[in-house]
C-alpha cells in the first residue's frame, strides 16, 4: 500500500508546456487563416480601395501585382503568414500608416482600460461573491445579487453618457473623454517616454505625478464602469463557486481541527474556488479587451476598438484584419496564461 | 469519571421534502473508554458523532437535553469556545478521506496547520511532529507523503494521514468514523494498538463508529447498536456476537463470513416497532 507518487514532476510538466506550445502555435496559424478568409470573402476590392474608381486598367494591373493578388490563393496565404510573422500587417488604406504600428498605439490604451477594469472587477466582485455565499438569503446577498443583476441587464453605453453627464457635466469630479485633458495632451507626445504605450505606466516611470493624477481622473469613469460590468459577472460566479465548496466535506475537516471560519473560507474554501474562478476571471478580462467598442466610442478612447471601427467605417480592411490579428492573439495569449495558472492552483490537473 | 454526556441527542433536517430526523433521541455516556456506535447506513452513526463537535450543517439542527464534556455543557458555549475545544480537545476523524482532505492543498500543510497556525511552531518544529505522526501510523515515507497531494494517496494511506492528523494535537475525546475501513489487515491492527495505547495511557475517550461488528467486539469496551437515529441495544463489546436483539441479529447476520456457506445474503430484519 504506497502512495502512486509521481516520479519526476519535471517530465509530466515539461511535456505539458509542449503540447501548450504546440496548441498555441496551431491556434496562431488558425486565427491567420480565418482572417485571410474573411479579408478575401468580403465585397471589397482591396485594388479599388487602393487606386480609387477612375484610375486606368494598367494602374489597377500594376496595384494588384504590388499586392500578389495575381498568386494562387495558396500562396497569397503563405505571403499574409509571412508578413505577419515579420511583424508586417499591411499598410492602412485610409492613413498610409502601418497597421502594426497604429495598432501598437491604440492597443495600450485599451490594455489600460480592461486592466484596470479588471482589477476592479475582481477586487469587488470575489468578496462581494463571498460574503453572498456565507450568508445566503441574507440582506448582503440581496443586495449583492441586485447590484450584479443591475450590472448584467443596463446597458453600458447608456450608463456611460449618464456617468459622462454627470460626473464630468455637472459635478465636474472627473476628466471627460479622451486620455488626458487637451492640455497635457501634447505634453505627454514630446515628454514622456512611450514604455509601455499605457498612461499610467509611463508617467509613473517618468515621475509625472501630474499627468498621472489626471489620467486616472480620465480612467476612473470607464474603467469603473466596465468594472461593473465585470463584478456583476465575477461576483456571481464567485457566489455560487464558493457555495459549492462550503458544502464539501473538507470543509468540514477544516473546523474539526477548530480552524477559524475566516481560514476556513478564504484559505480552505478560496484555493479551490480560484481553480474555476481563473477561467471566469479571464473569459471577463478577454471580453472587455476586445468588447469594450461602446465604452471607447462613448468615452473618446483611442483604443484598439475605436481603430478598428473607424476602420471598418471606410472599408479600411488592411486595418480591420490587422486590428483583428491583433485582439485574436491577446486572446489567445491570454488563454494560455490562464491554463498555466490553472495548473497552478489545481494539483489534480499538472 | 464521565468524559462525555448525552442525554436525548436529536438532529433533524428541515428540507423541501418534509422534516427529516436524522437522530431521534440518542443518550449515552463515555469514560476513558473505547465505545463502539454500529447500524445500518444511514442509521444516523456520522450525525451523532458531528453534534457532539456541533458541526452538522444547516438545515440541520441539534438538539440535546445534555450534552456535557469534561463539565462543560457544549450546547451552551459560544461558538468561540466550541472552536477552542475542536482540535485540540475533541477531534474527528472523518469518514472518507477521499473527499474529507482538501484537495489542493498538500498533505503536509494540512498535517501542519494545527501545529502552524494555534500552536504557531516553526515550519521545521511542525515538519518534524508531522513526520513523526505520520510513521507512527505506519507510512514509511513520510517525507514524500507530505509533499503530495490527496489524489496521489491510496484510500488506505489517506485514512492514516486522517488518522495522524487528528491524533497531533493530542485530542481528549476521538470521534473516530470508520477509521480503518480501507486499510489491510495487519497496517489496521497497528493502528488500533495505537488508538488502545491512547486509551489507555494517556485516558483518552474513544467513539469507534463501525459496520464491522466482529471488529468492534474484538476491540471496544461497550457497543451502541444504532436503528433508524435510535439507540436499540446497548451492550458490552463481548456480548455483542451473541447479541439477542433481531435487529443487531440481523447485522450480524449481514456479514460475510469466510468459510461460511455460500447461501444467499440474508435481507436485514427490519421492524418498525424497534424504532419506536
Ligand atoms: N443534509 C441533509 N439533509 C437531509 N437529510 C440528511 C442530511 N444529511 C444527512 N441526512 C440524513 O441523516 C441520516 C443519518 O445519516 P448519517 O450520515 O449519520 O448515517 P450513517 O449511520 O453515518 O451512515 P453510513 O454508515 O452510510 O455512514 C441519513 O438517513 C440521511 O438521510
Ligand atoms: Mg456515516
Amino acid at each position: 500500500m504506497t502512495a502512486s507518487l509521481p516520479s519526476s514532476p519535471w517530465a509530466g510538466r515539461l511535456r505539458g508546456l509542449g503540447a501548450a506550445l504546440f496548441s498555441l502555435a496551431a491556434t496562431l496559424l488558425g486565427l491567420l487563416f480565418v482572417t485571410f478568409i474573411i479579408g478575401r470573402v468580403v465585397p471589397i476590392d482591396p485594388v479599388l480601395a487602393i487606386v480609387g474608381e477612375r484610375a486606368t486598367e494598367a494602374q489597377i494591373a500594376a496595384t494588384r501585382t504590388a499586392l500578389g493578388l495575381d498568386q494562387p490563393l495558396w500562396q497569397q496565404f503563405l505571403i499574409f503568414v509571412g508578413n505577419a510573422l515579420q511583424g508586417d500587417l499591411g499598410t492602412s488604406i485610409r492613413t498610409g500608416e502601418p497597421v502594426l504600428q497604429a495598432v501598437s498605439r491604440a492597443f495600450p490604451a485599451t490594455l489600460e482600460l480592461a486592466t484596470l477594469a479588471t482589477i476592479i472587477g475582481v477586487l469587488a466582485g470575489v468578496p462581494a461573491g463571498v460574503l453572498a455565499a456565507t450568508r445566503p438569503g441574507s440582506l448582503a446577498d440581496h443586495i449583492v445579487r441586485l447590484v450584479g443583476l443591475m450590472g448584467y441587464s443596463m446597458p453600458v453605453f447608456w450608463l456611460g453618457l449618464i456617468g459622462l453627464l454627470l460626473f464630468y457635466g455637472v459635478l465636474g469630479w472627473v476628466g471627460g473623454p479622451g486620455r488626458l485633458d487637451a492640455a497635457f495632451d501634447m505634453m505627454y507626445e514630446f515628454e514622456v517616454t512611450p514604455v509601455s504605450g499605457m498612461i499610467l505606466i509611463d508617467t509613473a516611470l517618468a515621475g509625472r505625478w501630474d499627468m498621472f493624477v489626471n489620467a486616472i481622473s480620465h480612467l476612473i469613469l470607464p474603467a469603473g464602469l466596465l468594472g461593473y460590468v465585470s463584478m456583476a459577472y465575477i461576483s456571481r460566479m464567485t457566489r455560487s463557486f464558493m457555495m459549492n465548496e462550503l458544502g464539501q466535506e473538507y470543509i468540514t475537516t477544516a473546523r474539526v481541527k477548530g480552524m477559524p471560519e475566516w481560514r476556513v473560507i478564504w484559505v480552505h474554501a478560496m484555493r479551490n474556488v480560484l481553480v474555476p474562478l481563473i477561467t471566469v476571471i479571464a473569459l471577463s478580462y478577454a471580453y472587455l479587451l476586445e468588447g469594450s467598442v461602446l465604452t471607447e466610442t462613448i468615452f473618446a478612447w483611442p483604443g484598439l476598438g475605436s481603430y478598428i471601427t473607424d476602420a471598418l467605417m471606410v472599408n479600411d480592411m488592411p486595418a480591420v484584419l490587422g486590428g483583428t490579428v491583433v485582439v485574436g492573439v491577446a486572446f489567445v495569449l491570454l488563454n494560455l496564461l490562464s491554463d498555466l495558472l490553472y495548473r497552478l492552483v489545481d494539483p489534480r490537473a499538472r | 469519571m464521565t468524559l462525555l454526556s448525552v442525554k436525548n441527542l436529536r438532529v433533524s433536517f428541515d428540507t423541501e421534502a418534509g422534516l427529516v430526523e436524522a437522530v431521534r433521541g440518542v443518550s449515552f455516556s463515555l469514560g476513558r473508554e473505547r465505545l463502539g456506535i454500529v447500524g445500518e447506513s444511514g442509521s444516523g452513526k456520522t450525525m451523532t458523532g458531528r453534534s457532539v463537535l456541533r458541526l452538522v450543517r444547516p438545515p440541520g439542527r441539534i438538539e440535546a437535553e445534555e450534552m456535557r464534556f469534561d463539565g462543560q455543557d457544549l450546547m451552551a458555549l459560544s461558538e468561540r469556545d466550541m472552536r477552542r475545544l475542536r482540535g485540540p480537545r475533541i477531534a474527528m476523524v472523518m469518514q472518507d478521506p477521499k473527499y474529507s482532505l482538501n484537495p489542493v492543498m498538500k498533505v503536509g500543510d494540512q498535517l501542519m496547520e494545527g501545529l502552524r497556525q494555534r500552536d504557531r511552531l516553526s515550519r521545521s518544529e511542525a515538519r518534524a511532529k508531522a513526520v513523526a505522526a505520520l510513521e507512527a501510523v505506519q507510512i514509511r515515507d513520510p517525507e514524500r507523503v507530505l509533499e503530495a497531494y490527496p489524489h496521489e494517496l491510496s484510500g488506505g494511506m489517506g485514512q492514516r494521514v486522517m488518522i495522524a492528523m487528528m491524533l497531533i494535537p493530542n485530542p481528549d475525546l476521538l470521534i473516530a468514523d470508520e477509521p480503518t475501513s480501507a486499510l489491510d489487515v495487519t497496517v489496521q491492527a497497528e493502528v488500533l494498538s495505537i488508538l488502545d495505547g491512547l486509551v489507555r495511557d494517556r485516558g483518552m475517550g474513544l467513539i469507534f463508529i463501525s459496520h464491522d461488528l466482529r471488529l468492534v467486539a474484538r476491540f471496544c469496551d461497550r457497543v451502541l447498536v444504532m436503528y433508524k437515529g435510535r439507540v436499540v441495544e446497548e451492550l458490552a463489546a463481548r456480548d455483542l456476537l451473541a447479541a439477542r436483539h433481531p435487529y443487531t441479529q440481523g447485522l450480524l447476520n449481514c456479514l460475510p463470513r469466510i468459510g461460511g456457506d455460500r447461501g444467499p445474503l440474508p435481507g436485514l430484519d427490519r421492524n418498525a416497532e424497534w424504532a419506536r
